[in-house]
């Protein structure tokens, strides 16, 4: 039956090729913690998206109650917090996820250093990664200020200014931040959620998409 | 890819009809104990993860993401902190070298060489050797940051009392409550305790009445006696006032419940 199915659709779409690219390819030696315990080191990129794909599904969680509006953003945030039936968790998760993806993304970029696996072929593969470390300082900085509590906003405000004092386009820079020259307010907390949920997110799955299409076209680099 | 004469089709599209062999490669060839990823090594890779979503839950579990009082930009006595992936470049910025004349040095030209630096890594360090004793200018350079990173990251921490922080700025229970100003507790409370907990309980100078859990009697105790940091005599009339003020501040927590 599921035969059957797998067939009609192979028909219409001829999804063999791309089934056996995503998922058929070799696991060498020496990145088998199997063979070798030490190659445990090269979990740390696939913890990081794993950790990446708890945010991405308890950040849509969090999106069902957050209301992003000075008025209703911390209410919402507590009423989620204290009343809504394992909000908690999923804030919890959504927090301690932000910090935990920082290290995990850190142990990565060391293993990737260290072994000198930037080296040529994968030069560019090593950009896309230390940009996409900055797209997550941004979703981490832009995360901070949506429950508008005090450390929330007063970090934020903190943050705008040091964005401030950039010579010739502080004043623009913070503008755009924060939607206005001088106050941290209601426009400043819809363009971070905007800017959290909408233009980092699609910066994070563009890059990734690149991180990953590299890696599979190159391979994992050798042994040292 | 099959090419020239004889082609199939599926219909009039340009999908091949001839069907191709949905089997793994097979990988016995390849040098070393090479193994396929579909399925035996995802099955291993799916117990790693699931020990580490286990670990995971448990650091959330026991410890609740933290939330503070609701902003309040007219708070001046708060001092601002970054969430901890961030403290070494605040800390920078109380060097002299990174701050006030110098801020752009702070801002822009150190974390500027040290991300461009690591961005341009590979170009920087371009021999063909891997190994780190190979490349012994980019190793001492990342041992560097990192250390100056994690040196910064430290200061910056552990002038921080966190628990008392959390403590200082707990969240307000949103409740709005109904202050009942023809109680006639309640006009005793205007006169002893309003200047420092507020019109309708919520603290200023002193904590917010709200949601404490303390009977009529200790109430009326801590209002003579003073607790902590309260001076004690803030009370000044007659018992039978003193039962009014307690009982007036007792209705008004029960009501919030």
């Amino acid at each position: 039956m599921l035969q059957k199915i797998y067939d009609w659709i192979d028909d219409r779409v001829d999804i063999t090729p791309i089934w056996r690219d995503i998922a058929d390819h070799e696991v060498p030696e020496h990145v088998n913690p199997a063979h070798h315990f030490s190659a445990f080191v090269y979990c740390f990129g696939g913890l990081t998206f794993f950790v990446v794909v708890i945010q991405i599904l308890s950040g849509m969680f969090l999106t069902m109650y957050y209301v992003p509006d000075i008025e209703n953003a911390w209410r919402s945030v507590y009423y989620l917090q204290t009343e809504v039936a394992h909000g908690q968790i999923v804030r919890g998760m959504h927090h301690w996820g932000a910090s935990v993806v920082i290290v995990m993304l850190l142990l990565h970029t060391l293993r990737v250093f260290f072994q000198g696996a930037y080296k040529k072929p994968r030069e560019l593969n090593w950009m896309v990664g230390v940009l996409l470390f900055f797209v997550m300082l941004g979703l981490g900085f832009t995360g901070y200020l949506l429950p508008w509590d005090n450390k929330a906003y007063f970090a934020t405000q903190v943050g705008l200014e040091i964005a401030e004092q950039v010579p010739f386009i502080g004043v623009q820079l913070k503008t755009l931040l924060a939607g206005d020259a001088s106050i941290v307010g209601a426009q400043t907390l819809t363009r971070f959620f905007a800017i959290h949920v909408f233009f980092l997110p699609a910066a994070l799955f563009g890059l990734l998409a690149a991180h990953f299409i590299l890696i599979r076209r190159q391979g994992i680099s050798g042994p040292l | 890819m099959h090419k020239g004469k004889g082609m199939k089709f599926v219909g009039d599209s340009r999908i091949s009809a001839e069907r191709k062999p949905n089997a793994s490669k097979d990988y016995s060839e390849y040098p070393g104990r090479t193994e396929a990823f579909w399925p035996n090594f995802l099955l291993k890779e799916w117990l790693a993860g699931s020990v580490f979503l286990v670990g995971f839950l448990c650091l959330t579990l026991a410890h609740p993401s933290p939330l503070e009082g609701v902003a309040d930009p007219t708070d001046s006595a708060y001092i601002p902190l970054p969430d901890w992936y961030f403290l070494f470049l605040y800390e920078l910025l109380k060097y002299e070298f990174a701050a006030g004349p110098y801020i752009i040095m702070g801002i822009l030209v150190l974390p500027g060489i040290a991300f461009g630096a690591l961005l341009l890594a590979p170009f920087l360090d371009n021999g063909p050797g891997r190994r780190p004793h190979q490349r012994p200018i980019a190793v001492t350079m990342m041992l560097l940051g990192l250390a100056s990173v994690i040196w910064l990251t430290y200061t910056s921490a552990e002038n921080v009392n966190w628990e008392e922080r959390a403590e200082a700025n707990k969240p307000i229970p949103p409740t709005e409550v109904e202050i009942d100003t023809e109680h006639p507790g309640y006009a005793i409370y205007e006169n002893s305790c309003m200047s420092c907990h507020g019109g309708s309980l919520e603290g200023t100078a002193g904590p917010t009445l709200v949601g404490i859990d303390y009977t009529a009697e200790e109430i009326a105790q801590i209002a003579v006696d003073g607790i902590g940091t309260m001076p004690a005599d803030q009370f000044t009339g007659t018992d039978e006032e003193l039962e009014q003020l307690a009982e007036f501040i007792v209705t008004v927590n029960e009501e919030a419940k």
